[in-house]
């Protein structure tokens, strides 16, 4: 008999969620076959099973288990069924035994269905006419449904629930003068950030200083050498790369942006290591892009990507979110037009991007339209000063106000050279 | 004038199909139909009354060539022909009268007359008395059809050179029957009247049967018709016909290159259909036809002019009565904003000859020429129990399957029922099937259809249960 207990799931962490159970009560399983889901502070991660066997849950779906704790026992005596076995008898016998088997097998067809449900083929994400039809009228991606027909087929049931779902986060319709009410528990998710916020507006002395930056240069970059940065590097060439490659130079600049408090000492920093704000569906997470002073402009974009994506997916490890020695996070994709960010502790300061919009400026004593964003940074006045913190944000700006400038800096635009 | 939200013009099966989807949409249509009838090719001169023939004359062959062997004796067999023409006129009578309550069911407004535009919004109708009427409309569908193609060098007189119009309601049964073409309308009706008694002649430019048809299908299609006594001269090149009293003189050239004569009394050309906008004024609103004088279209079955739309024989693709019904929708709903599509390598091809001949997806040249790793399973139905019960043992199942993935792409078939039994292969490969799903589905028995799941398990892995 084989126990699956929470593991140390990371240091920090002493509890974890029972979100989701993956196999049922009594179903045989195999070695490292994914038993469960369990959310942690920061991420949800699969438990997989520490032997091969028969399974009994213990444990419930929605529990707070301590590390330790026992979530299911796996009895390894138990035989594996015939079915499943996963040697191939000779084909000549097999022919002879698969006829006459024919009418015992098929009760036991149904027990096998969920196992070639989550098999992906050629076929995962093709939707048959009907379903195809309801997402186009949809406007939704394919890609974007999860398709619970064999093999991970869209079925007109799955077109039907991802319309749902685009028109519930659309605005669900709600009637008239209903007084309902909905009670949700909190994701372990939802407590962290909620006590870490707590927790960053109670410890620290925060305020936020405020500019804006004229994005026309950017814009023009971006513009002019767009495509042919996607054609070398197969990713957008984005905002974020520029900012994260300003702000990491406002850093040197500024080390104090870059240091943290701890306990009577201040830790300086010779790497920026940038975490990013992301919204996923289950929350608000910070991964971090791990020395962005050293990287391109591409590679930065790349990174961003993935890291976006595995948000996306769930699939972001404690390893993608600790640590992080400055944040940036962008409002402006939700269309924020100013705001004050809360710092990420124990960080000492935070950079917030807005939405750009054409405002009128003066120029030259001339009225024109530019691109501006208004730029937000949050700081601990217990190490940063007004000076410093002003100078930080002024220097992003004129970075990237004169993206030329970087180039003093840092190697970035050198690639960007490299292609023209 | 009479205002619409779509007219459609022609009656057909592409048309009438378009004009109740456009009701069902909320939409006020119109449809025009040149003829007195609604209908079209396919249930006046076309898909319907050939199959009323084909049936007919299939019950008499078998009475005549196979019931000894079922042990049923007949005495005194005979044909009239005049009541297998009148029935397939009842057949036909029956089917367009539906049409015309499914137009008033769904209050689609019906104008008989040749509609021409006048400008992309209004429409002139000109009905057979000379009268002319003009109404409004904000969006056409273009749904004219196609007519039999004539040669240049041999004018047809619709009495002893004839198209497949005349031939399905001939007053005799021709004693010598030459059909130029030997495409699915040739095959049918020459089995037609090969049945009833004609000696029959298909004179072909090419070297093979339904060229368009995967090769080993068409090879067994002439085997099998060839077999049954239908005459075939492939590889010959018609060059003129003269008609004297009641004998046609068809001079071509023989493979070789020989100038021959062939005689008949009836001469049947069936060298396919030509899309047909005659008298539609489509120079009033800009549209001009491309080199096969059809009109273009893009993928939404839009026209050059916006808000006109096209479908059916008049436009690319295969002439099919069902190919232009899916079209008819298409374009119904694309009118009220939707989004469908059409998979056009998916729409099923068929031959109703006896043995039936049905086919979908890639042809075996297709993936030659397509460079694409593929795998076969073939199965005859020699192997059927339903088949030798039935004595229709010609003929096979021939699955075509990627070989990576064992998707399966293309599906040929010949034999009995094969007509219906291609659909299974349409709905296989739109939910994009492998050869080993279909085989591992539980086909009843004893059908003709086994052989398709036992083509499939032997293009899966070769392990065909009965061959």
């Amino acid at each position: 008999m084989a126990d699956l207990k929470i593991p140390a799931v990371a240091e920090s962490i002493t509890e974890v969620t029972l979100s989701k159970f993956l196999v049922k009560d009594g179903d045989y399983v195999e070695l490292d076959q994914p038993i469960c889901e369990v959310e942690t502070d920061k991420a949800s991660q699969e438990l997989p099973s520490p032997a091969a066997g028969k399974v009994k849950l213990v444990a419930s779906e929605g529990d707070d288990l301590k590390v330790g704790a026992l979530v299911a026992t796996i009895d390894e005596s138990a035989a594996a069924p015939a079915k499943e076995a996963k040697t191939e008898a000779p084909k000549a016998e097999e022919k002879k035994a698969e006829a006459p088997q024919k009418k015992a097998e098929a009760p036991k067809a149904e027990a096998k269905a969920p196992v070639a449900e989550t098999k992906t083929s050629y076929a995962t994400g093709s939707a048959p006419p009907a379903a195809q039809k309801i997402l186009d009228e949809g406007g939704v991606a394919n890609k974007d449904v999860k398709g619970t027909g064999v093999s991970g087929r869209i079925t007109k049931a799955d077109a039907l629930e991802a319309i749902k779902n685009k028109a519930s986060i659309g605005g669900a319709k709600k009637e008239a003068f209903s007084r309902g009410e909905r009670v949700e528990k909190m994701s372990r998710l939802r407590k962290t950030v909620a006590e870490r916020l707590v927790y960053s507006k109670n410890s620290t002395a925060m305020l936020t200083t405020f500019n804006e930056v004229d994005m026309t240069n950017i814009n023009k970059i971006r513009a002019k050498y767009g495509d042919a940065f996607k054609k070398k590097y197969d990713v957008n060439l984005g905002m974020m790369s520029f900012f994260t490659k300003a702000v990491c130079l406002a850093l040197e600049k500024y080390p104090a942006v870059n240091a943290y408090i701890d306990e009577g000492n201040i830790v300086y920093h010779d790497y920026c290591d940038i975490s990013i704000a992301v919204s996923t569906p289950k929350g608000l997470v910070v991964p971090v892009i791990r020395n962005a002073e050293s990287l391109s402009l591409a590679e930065i974009e790349k990174t961003v990507k993935s890291l976006a994506i595995k948000g996306r997916d769930g699939q972001l490890t404690m390893d993608d979110m600790t640590g992080g020695t400055f944040t940036i996070s962008n409002g402006g994709v939700f269309g924020s037009l100013m705001s004050t960010p809360i710092i990420n502790p124990p960080q000492s300061a935070i950079l917030g991007m807005h939405k750009v919009q054409d405002r009128p400026m003066v120029i030259d004593g001339k009225i024109e339209i530019r691109p501006m964003m208004y730029l937000a940074v949050s700081y601990d006045h217990r190490i940063i000063d007004g000076k410093e913190s002003v100078g930080f944000l002024v220097a992003i700006k004129d970075f990237l106000e004169n993206p030329d400038k970087m180039l003093l800096g840092a190697d970035p635009i050198d690639l960007l050279l490299e292609m023209i | 004038m009479s205002n619409y939200n779509v007219t459609v013009i022609g009656g057909g099966p592409g048309g009438y199909v378009a004009a109740i989807r456009l009701a069902q949409l909320g939409m006020k249509v119109a449809i025009i139909e040149k003829y007195d009838v609604l209908g079209g090719t396919c249930l006046n001169v076309g898909c319907i009354p050939s199959k009323a023939l084909l049936d007919v004359s299939e019950h008499y062959h078998n009475a005549e060539k196979r019931f000894t062997d079922f042990g049923i004796g007949v005495k005194g067999l005979s044909v009239d022909f005049g009541r297998m023409i009148a029935r397939k006129g009842e057949v036909v009578k029956a089917n367009v009268d539906g049409i015309a309550f499914l137009m008033k069911k769904n209050k689609i407004d019906v104008y008989n007359g040749l509609g021409s535009f006048v400008t992309k919004n209004k429409i002139a109708i000109t009905n057979k008395a000379g009268e002319k009427q003009e109404i409004e409309t904000e969006k056409v569908i273009i749904a004219t059809g196609s007519k039999p193609t004539a040669l240049p060098f041999l004018p047809i007189d619709k009495k002893r050179i004839i198209t497949s119009t005349e031939a399905l309601s001939l007053t005799e049964i021709p004693k010598n029957l030459i059909i130029i073409g030997a495409g699915i309308i040739g095959l049918e009706l020459g089995s037609v009247y090969h049945r009833l008694g004609s000696k029959v002649t298909v004179v072909e430019f090419l070297d093979k049967v339904a060229p368009s048809m995967d090769e080993d299908l068409s090879r067994e299609l002439l085997r099998v018709l060839k077999k049954d006594g239908i005459e075939f001269m492939l590889s010959t090149k018609v060059k003129g016909a003269t008609v004297k009293g009641k004998e046609v003189t068809v001079t071509a050239d023989n493979k070789a290159g020989e100038a021959i004569e062939i005689k008949g009394d009836y001469c049947l050309v069936a060298v396919g259909r030509s899309p047909y906008t005659q008298g539609l004024g489509l120079e009033n609103i800009g549209i001009t036809l491309d080199e096969r004088k059809r009109i273009p279209v893009n993928d939404h079955l839009e026209t050059s002019v916006s808000g006109i739309y096209a479908i059916g024989d008049v436009v690319r693709g295969a002439m099919l009565a069902h190919k232009a019904e899916e079209e008819g929708v298409l374009a119904a709903e694309i009118i009220a904003g939707q989004k469908p599509h059409i998979n056009y390598n998916l729409i099923p091809g068929v031959c109703y000859t006896w043995p039936e001949a049905a086919s979908v997806g890639a042809t075996e040249q297709d993936l030659k020429s397509q460079g694409k790793a593929y795998k076969t399973g073939k199965v005859s139905f020699k192997a059927s129990g339903r088949a030798r019960a039935s004595g229709d043992t010609d003929g096979f199942v021939k699955i075509l399957a990627d070989k990576e993935t064992d998707e399966i792409l293309g599906v040929h078939m010949i034999g009995p029922r094969a007509a219906d039994m291609i659909i299974e292969g349409v709905v296989a490969m739109e939910f994009r099937a492998s050869a080993e799903d279909i085989s591992r589905m539980s086909h009843p028995h004893p059908t003709y259809t086994e052989a398709f799941k036992e083509a499939c398990l032997s293009a899966t892995d070769n392990r065909s249960l009965t061959m």
